[in-house]
């Protein structure tokens, strides 16, 4: 079976957002980026699938600029065993994201493709769901345990009333959740053989797609600023505040 | 303009978050249209037609949309968007789900968790976990949309007339399954909806001791939330997760205990009134967004202000 994982580089999470002075976007030069901390989950479930016999191969995929390599190396040093680069200067959307991974899949045609349930610049959780519906695959979004038998996925959701199971044909696209796993660390020794992990590297422009923006950014600007308020003695004065400055019980 | 909004419902009642996707709605036609689709759903139909603004209801009643399954919804959505400039559903597990779908299959873009509506082609929405707001402005025909549920209010449930059309099953897919669902039973309010909010982190210590704050969101009428650190280690379900990932609220009053206040927690109730932050540790970032900061141990503090709320 082949797993198909796809990791995205993003600001890191610890990194605090500061939005450009000329509200054009946000800052991203001199700052610390890392994978998407739901494809490290993706690609730790592939990889795990993987020691566990069930899969034969995982192939980690991104897409962007020259330096989302780093974030393939990154997959590929947590045990993924080639990597696929569809290089792109110009920040893709959702939509034209889903349409490169589907050429991918249409090539590769792997039996599950994982991928994170949002990326954390854009908090859009569109591109799994995009894709498994122009592979007219389903999905089982926003995972938290998966169980592979008999060409069946049976996934765990995390759904807004509590958890939700859903048996899906395969191929079929996995979004993950928080509680899916909890990814590992690549070992130096793993990092020094992934540097010697194939990447491909293909131009998004000549995969034939319509990569087109279809949403313009007209600007970026600063949440309404919360003011830090005051600290109170004691129990006693905050049930009085918030009965008589605040009158919110 | 032309709005279709997407109902979400658990067959016998409409779920609160359609009526912020209808103000929504509302904000960029004078009118909806509804989509009911489940499986003996009529009473929904019935309520989303009274809801003010609504001028039709589009009911369809199949048992392959019982539990919503993307697979299925959005072939249905899609055949209903001809003449339809936007298509609306509340951004909640469901719609999140199935929208992306439907905008694939129309090849357009989705515009994800909307806060405000500029005009018929321009929307806010955070993005950065709400570090950053960026207006977006789409050139598609169709606009499908997912919408924040605390950044509208809700319609009113009453004062509408809408007609009800019913309208026949699309295709439907065998390739996915609705097995079973682990729903958390509550007596207390819905999270998103709640007017108190009382939420518990990492300090809480262990599952056990949720029962502290159970007490004192007795006495408050209180919904019960967590941090993502108190979900990760057990101590409660994940959908109490409040959260960049989790649950956006936004109530009244929100408590915040033993929560440092990261980042990623923060998106998820910053635009909460009033905010609460009890934690032992001065330092805690929390209490740079906090109202009202308690500086102590909470396994003191939450039995005392229990017992000092009537």
């Amino acid at each position: 079976m082949k797993v198909l994982v796809a990791v995205k580089r993003v600001i890191d999470y610890n990194v605090n957002v500061r939005v450009k002075a000329d509200g054009s976007g946000v800052e991203t030069s001199n700052v610390k980026m890392a994978m998407n901390p739901f494809d490290e989950i993706a690609v730790e479930e592939a990889v795990r699938l993987k020691e566990a016999g069930v899969a034969d191969e995982v192939v980690a995929v991104t897409v962007g600029s020259a330096a989302s390599q780093e974030t393939l190396r990154t997959a590929l040093a947590m045990g993924a065993d080639r990597g696929i680069h569809v290089v792109s200067d110009e920040e893709l959307q959702p939509l034209a994201v889903a349409k490169v991974l589907k050429s991918i899949c249409l090539e590769e045609m792997p039996d599950l493709v994982i991928v994170g349930k949002q990326a954390i610049d854009d908090d859009s959780n569109q591109t799994g769901q995009m894709l498994a519906a122009m592979m007219k695959w389903p999905q089982g979004t926003f995972a938290s345990k998966v169980e592979l038998n008999d060409s069946k996925a049976v996934v765990i959701r995390e759904v807004d009333g509590g958890l939700e199971t859903v048996g899906l044909s395969m191929p079929c696209v996995v979004t993950t959740d928080l509680r899916l796993n909890e990814p590992r660390y690549a070992s130096l020794p793993n990092i020094m053989k992934a540097k010697k992990k194939p990447i491909e590297e293909k131009q998004a422009s000549a995969l034939g797609v319509d990569i087109a923006p279809r949403l313009t950014v007209v600007s970026v600007s600063e949440p309404p600023k919360r003011e830090a308020g005051i600290v109170v003695e004691d129990v006693s004065q905050l049930v009085d505040k918030l009965k008589n400055v605040a009158k919110v019980i | 303009m032309s709005v279709m909004v997407i109902a979400e419902h658990d067959n016998s009642s409409l779920k609160l978050a359609t009526l912020s996707a209808v103000t929504a709605g509302l904000r960029i036609s004078e009118t909806v249209d509804v989509l009911v689709a489940g499986s003996d759903c009529g009473s929904v139909a019935e309520a989303a037609s009274k809801i003010a603004g609504v001028k039709r209801v589009m009911h369809c009643d199949d048992p392959a949309y019982a539990h919503m399954l993307a697979e299925n919804m959005a072939p249905l959505i899609v055949s209903m968007s001809e003449g339809f400039t936007h298509i609306l559903a509340p951004a909640t597990t469901a719609g999140k789900n199935i929208m992306p779908r439907v905008a694939a299959d129309l090849d357009v873009a989705q515009i994800s968790d909307i806060v405000d509506v500029v005009d018929a082609d321009t929307f806010i929405r955070p993005i950065y976990a709400g570090n950053a707001m960026a207006t977006v402005k789409s050139g598609d025909a169709v606009k499908v949309i997912t919408v924040r549920g605390t950044a509208f209010d809700a319609a009113d449930q009453t004062g509408g007339s809408g007609s009800i059309e019913t309208v026949s099953a699309a295709e439907t897919a065998d390739s996915s399954a609705f097995i079973g669902q682990e729903l958390s039973k509550s007596e207390r309010p819905e999270l998103t909806a709640a007017k108190v909010v009382i939420s518990g982190g990492r300090g809480m210590g262990s599952g056990e001791n949720f029962k502290l704050i159970d007490a004192v969101a007795d006495k408050l009428g209180a919904a019960v939330g967590a941090s993502r650190a108190a979900v990760d280690a057990g101590y409660v379900p994940s959908d109490y997760q409040v959260g960049q990932t989790g649950k956006i609220v936004a109530p009244d009053l929100y408590v915040a205990v033993g929560i440092s206040g990261a980042i990623q927690h923060l998106a998820g109730m910053k635009d909460s009134k009033v905010i609460v932050a009890i934690n032992k540790d001065p330092e805690a970032p929390i209490f740079q967004v906090a109202d009202f900061g308690l500086v102590a141990d909470l396994f003191e503090a939450l039995p005392e202000l229990e017992a000092k709320l009537t």
